[in-house]
């Protein structure tokens, strides 16, 4: 039976030869994940159900990224509760502040998930590892907890819409752009339960961080996952990585698909969602009187080092516009570093941005730039629901790190190619 | 099993943001969390909701983050059962994993109202507004997930393999 690419990795996780939209199986976990929001919660009930042992200490993440470094008492304790657990399990992929970085940005980066793998996360934006080819989702605490016991989990197999990508992305524009597109397009339910999967001639265009953007965002459009066809850029990213053996999976030619949407990447424009929804989108051009408070350049969906790049270009020899703060956060210390190396840190202090250790703060309203009452952010994040990053009144515009550093300089919505 | 409650409606996309704002995420406690459920959406739910009430949403509810704060809140707040017309899949799983009632009826979801009195019969899927006098049949539960609602949650279906 001709299956999807989500189905062939499901199918061989649960060591059947097929499967079909709609089974339920129970599939073999290569990495479970959390992080000090969420493995509190799963810890609380790993222990209250009183399992002894996890099933692979290798096989198992837990980052402090969200409220660290501790952003107060209660989150020291919180962060305290995950370190004793990853001491007493001998946890080896536990990342405390020095090594840390934001959960998403630094699993790829190390290695840790490869094509072909199956991998829970207890943070919705899991489903960014879809951009290696693997199968990742989000899920919450009580699945963590299973899946650190047992190193399984149980999945309904998705069906898949299908995004043949063509053309080529123009300057200015990024996978940011794409995404955003894509969510304006089919809405914020509009890939529910189901797998996104991305393929086409257009791939070539798109770097690793590109993809890794795309997919993070698979989320915002309800997907269960989304994932993208294995090619030379994606085993070029991981070879340099990876050093286990992994199995690249294709879907089938004949595979069913819901759905299939043709894009041609050389029509994406600089786009932005409005409040207070991933799908209320518009081209940057058409929201040039909106002048915002707050400008924040970072995070799992755009705090990569070509995110910092296409931001650290548009901000040389420019400064930020009068009454905006401009917040970047490199997404992990190897990001960081490379972008002292590259100059890219003295470009942003020097045009007027605050520089910040790696965090998710900001982005979920955590700490690192909360907005007050009727504040607007431009964000290159990936939520903009309300009370989101502060108050209930504050509003948040999604963008790509091009748009969120022209928005800076010009101190209004700015497409990049308008920077004057 | 059944239930009986009054209603709280709201609308599409209900979000975990605004069910459990991450400002109190520095917690696990399960009461504490639900001393701020839906706080950015209905800052009076804490005050009026009472033990067996039912929220019914329409579309993608607790659509964003995978927080199982957020059936976690919904739950120890006190409330019986959600329906909605659909749910986004993490909060659909959470639920279940963690033992909050949910229900995927769409009719429902149009039809009852803010402050209708409903029973639910989890058994038969039927749900009965009695302030309007309707019934409307929701999707009953596969039997795999069923086993784990039975079993009071994954853990303990785990355990009891």
């Amino acid at each position: 039976m001709a299956m999807t690419m989500t189905q062939k990795i499901l199918a061989a996780h649960a060591g059947l030869d097929s499967v079909r939209a709609g089974q339920l199986i129970m599939a073999k976990l290569d990495m479970v994940l959390g992080n000090d929001i969420t493995s509190p919660v799963a810890i609380n009930e790993f222990k209250k159900s009183g399992f002894e042992s996890v099933f692979d200490n290798e096989k198992i993440s837990m980052v402090m990224d969200h409220f660290a470094p501790n952003k107060d008492i209660k989150a020291a304790e919180q962060c305290k509760q995950c370190r004793m657990f990853a001491k007493n399990f001998s946890i080896k992929n536990y990342y405390d502040v020095g090594e840390m970085g934001i959960e998403h940005a630094l699993l790829p980066e190390k290695g840790l998930v490869a094509p072909g793998e199956a991998v829970i996360g207890a943070d919705s934006h899991t489903c960014t590892y879809g951009a290696l080819g693997a199968f990742s989702t989000g899920v919450g605490s009580t699945d963590m907890a299973a899946g650190m016991a047992t190193g399984e989990a149980w999945f309904k197999v998705p069906s898949a819409i299908k995004f043949e990508l063509e053309g080529e992305l123009r300057p200015f524009v990024s996978g940011k752009d794409v995404i955003l597109h894509i969510i304006g397009m089919i809405g914020v339910d509009g890939a529910l339960y189901r797998s996104m999967e991305f393929t086409g001639s257009g791939l070539k265009s798109l770097s690793m961080d590109d993809r890794l953007c795309m997919a993070n965002m698979a989320i915002e459009a309800g997907a269960k996952n989304g994932i993208f066809e294995v090619d030379e850029i994606t085993l070029a990213y991981v070879n340099e990585r990876v050093t286990r053996p992994f199995t690249v999976y294709k879907a089938d030619e004949d595979a069913e698909y819901d759905e299939v949407y043709k894009i041609n990447l050389s029509e994406i424009e600089p786009t932005v969602a409005c409040p207070h929804l991933p799908e209320n989108t518009k081209e940057a051009r058409e929201l040039s009187g909106i002048i915002p408070d707050q400008v924040v350049i970072g995070s799992c969906t755009n705090g990569r080092l070509s995110d910092m790049k296409a931001a650290a270009e548009i901000l040389k020899g420019r400064h930020i516009a009068k009454d905006i703060r401009c917040i970047v956060i490199p997404a992990t210390q190897k990001i960081y570093k490379d972008c002292i190396k590259l100059g890219y840190i003295d470009t942003f202090i020097d045009a007027g941005c605050v520089v910040s250790t790696p965090t998710c703060g900001p982005c979920l309203g955590g700490y690192m730039g909360i907005l007050a009452a009727d504040e607007i952010a431009v964000a290159t994040t990936n939520r903009n629901f309300v009370g989101r990053m502060g108050h209930v009144s504050s509003k948040i515009y999604l963008a790509s790190p091009e748009v969120a550093a022209a928005t800076a300089v010009m101190g209004r919505i700015c497409d990049p190619r308008d920077v004057k | 099993m059944n239930t009986k409650g009054y209603v709280h409606k709201y609308g599409d996309n209900v979000d975990t943001d605004v069910i459990i704002p991450a400002r109190y995420l520095n917690t696990s406690d399960p009461v504490e969390l639900a001393s701020h459920c839906m706080e950015d959406i209905d800052k009076e739910f804490t005050k009026k909701v009472k033990a067996g009430d039912i929220i019914v949403g329409g579309a993608n509810f607790g659509c964003g983050s995978s927080r199982e704060h957020a059936p976690l809140a919904i739950k120890t707040s006190g409330v019986s059962c959600v329906i909605a017309k659909t749910f986004a899949r993490i909060f659909f799983r959470n639920a279940i994993n963690i033992g909050l009632a949910i229900l995927e009826c769409p009719e429902a979801s149009e039809k009852i109202d803010n402050g209708d009195e409903v029973a639910i019969d989890f058994d038969t899927g039927v749900i009965t507004n009695y302030t309007k006098g309707e019934s409307y049949k929701a999707e009953p539960f596969p039997d795999f997930v069923k086993n784990i609602i039975k079993s009071d949650g994954l853990l303990n279906s785990i355990k009891n393999r």
